[in-house]
């Protein structure tokens, strides 16, 4: 069983979370070349080892997250808001 | 290596079984072969097999890390079909369902081809109708065995589902392929196997390909954990792990991301189950048969997340034995044998690729889903086709990766571009 420590909510099991996928795609400007585009939206590094990819809280505070993961071990090394400027505000509203 | 026949099998009962001899070779690698093919799973075998025996090509060689049949081969649920509607992928999958058909005498070994039916299970008018349109697709394009059954029918032929009308989601027919079945996939492998190793074919067990040498736009060599072999043509036949070879051949990004499946086989009971049962409804997802030695042989969706570890996540065997249970509730004490995972291939579009590549003499053979077992003597057959003619056979033209550049995704469920949700 994976946990993941989600920035909002603490340890969870990663049953509360829905993985969205590659998190280090960069999608490129809406008038980019066809080329690119489809390099970004059909093409992966499909990393075995360490990789960044992208959970969101469905069950939980529903925030994207950005994990680091191992996708051989499953070992996590990092969570943080997919969105840190959105998390920045929602921390100074409460 | 003995032949198979009713004369053998009498006369080896008669004299104690032990005038049997090895199944195949276990050869030294050559320092040279005309054509390898990394990854001893089916596909590779196959392939080695139809380059030989439609091709005529002689040097060839199978690597493989760990055994043969030890990777998706040797796990899967062993489902075979052809009830695909998307052009090319209806020829494709015909194709190998009729090849599945001669196959135990082509090998001259039993493969246990069962072709008990496959019965998907529709809960909607919706579903009926949307069922109808692809199996009336089917018979206009040359699968003749597709039916629809209506609720009577169906509980005649599988009764122990459960058709309580109070279910979450009341069984209301089947969508029906009688020629679909089950296979013994180790009986694939090793069937395979012994048939490409009569011919020739160096099968090297327990040699990892560790890297890849390049001179420019061409493969000049593999490096492998048993000393460096030069090829002339290189084809990867290697499931789950494409996206690594791939990096060693120093290419860049894939439309494959690797995740992965769990299945699972209980105690062996009386016959229970006479075909393969399938039930997709929202987020559930089992397929379940009765396997020869009575274990019932079930599975579901993927473990959700990429992955390139072949075990899986508890959440998922409880998803299963929930689904298990909604569609046959007398399973429910019947105890769980084994449960395992493989590391499958999963593509942009759900469709497989057999194609070229951007260098001059490699070869791919990817991008299977969860679905290509039954696929195997078809891919074996066009992806040699492929390898010996270096180019594609009309048949698998639209199975390149360059196909999502033409705005072509050949996507059977209408998924879009995320691999976790094709199967
Ligand atoms: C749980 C599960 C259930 C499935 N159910 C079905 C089903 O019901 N019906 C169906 O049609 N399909 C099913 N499939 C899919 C099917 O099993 C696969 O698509 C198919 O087996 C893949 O082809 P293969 O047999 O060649 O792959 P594999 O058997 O995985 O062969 C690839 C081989 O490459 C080797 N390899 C990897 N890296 C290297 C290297 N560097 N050097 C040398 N060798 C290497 C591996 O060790 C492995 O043996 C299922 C898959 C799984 C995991
Ligand atoms: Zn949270």
């Amino acid at each position: 069983m994976i946990w993941i420590t989600c920035p909002f909510c603490g340890p969870r099991d990663h049953a509360e979370f829905s993985y969205g996928g590659d998190g280090s795609i960069q999608y490129p400007a809406l008038d980019a070349p066809v080329q690119d585009w489809h390099d970004a939206v059909f093409l992966r590094a499909n990393i075995c080892g360490v990789q960044t990819e992208t959970w969101q809280h469905v069950h939980g505070c529903r925030m994207w997250l950005k994990v680091v993961r191992d996708t051989m071990t499953h070992e996590i090394h990092s969570v943080t808001p997919a969105h840190p400027g959105l998390a920045a505000v929602l921390e100074a509203e409460a | 290596m003995t032949r198979f026949s009713a004369w053998n099998v009498l006369w080896q009962g008669i004299t104690g079984q032990k005038g049997w001899t090895r199944q195949w070779r276990d050869p030294e690698p050559k320092s040279h072969y005309d054509v390898i093919l990394v990854g001893g799973g089916l596909h590779g075998l196959a392939t080695a097999y139809y380059l030989s025996k439609n091709h005529g090509v002689r040097s060839i060689a199978v690597l493989e890390k760990g055994w043969i049949g030890g990777g998706n081969a040797g796990r899967n649920t062993t489902i075979v079909r052809s009830n695909y509607t998307r052009p090319g992928n209806r020829e494709f999958y015909e194709h190998s369902l009729t090849l599945w058909e001669e196959l135990s005498h082509e090998l001259n070994y039993n493969v246990m081809f069962s072709q008990r039916s496959h019965i998907a299970l529709l809960h909607s008018p919706g579903a009926i109708d949307a069922a109808a349109r692809g199996y009336n697709t089917m018979r206009l394009t040359g699968t003749p065995d597709a039916e629809i059954w209506d609720l009577d029918r169906l509980q005649q032929e599988v009764p122990h589902l459960n058709y309580a009308s109070g279910a979450r989601f009341p069984i209301m027919g089947a969508a029906v392929q009688k020629r679909a079945g089950t296979a013994r996939h180790d009986a694939v492998a090793w069937g395979y196997a012994r048939a490409a190793d009569t011919r020739g074919v160096d099968i090297i067990q327990n040699c990892a390909v560790t890297g890849v040498e390049r001179n420019g736009g061409r493969i000049t060599a593999l490096e492998t954990s048993r000393g460096r072999i030069t090829a002339g043509k290189v084809g990867f036949a290697v499931a789950g792990n494409t996206s690594r070879l791939w990096n060693m051949a120093g290419l860049g990004g894939l439309p494959i991301e690797s995740h992965k499946l769990q299945a699972f086989v209980s105690e062996p009971l009386k016959p229970l189950l006479d075909q393969v049962v399938v039930f997709g409804m929202g987020g559930a997802h089992f397929y379940i048969s009765q396997s020869d030695k009575g274990g019932m042989v079930f599975g579901g969706d993927l473990d959700w997340y990429k992955s390139y570890a072949q075990r899986g996540n508890l959440p998922i065997v409880q998803d299963v034995a929930e689904a298990a249970m909604s569609v046959m509730p007398c399973l429910g004490r019947v105890k769980l044998l084994r449960h395992w995972a493989g590391v499958v291939d999963m593509s942009m579009d759900g469709t497989h690729f057999i194609c070229k590549t951007p260098l001059d003499n490699l070869y791919l053979n990817a991008g299977w889903n969860y679905g290509g077992f039954k696929a195997t003597p078809a891919a074996g057959w066009w992806f040699a086709d492929l390898i010996a003619n270096g180019r594609p056979a009309p048949m698998i033209g639209n199975f390149d990766l360059k196909r999502f550049e033409r705005g072509l995704q050949i996507d059977e469920r209408g998924a879009g571009a995320d691999p976790k949700l094709h199967g």
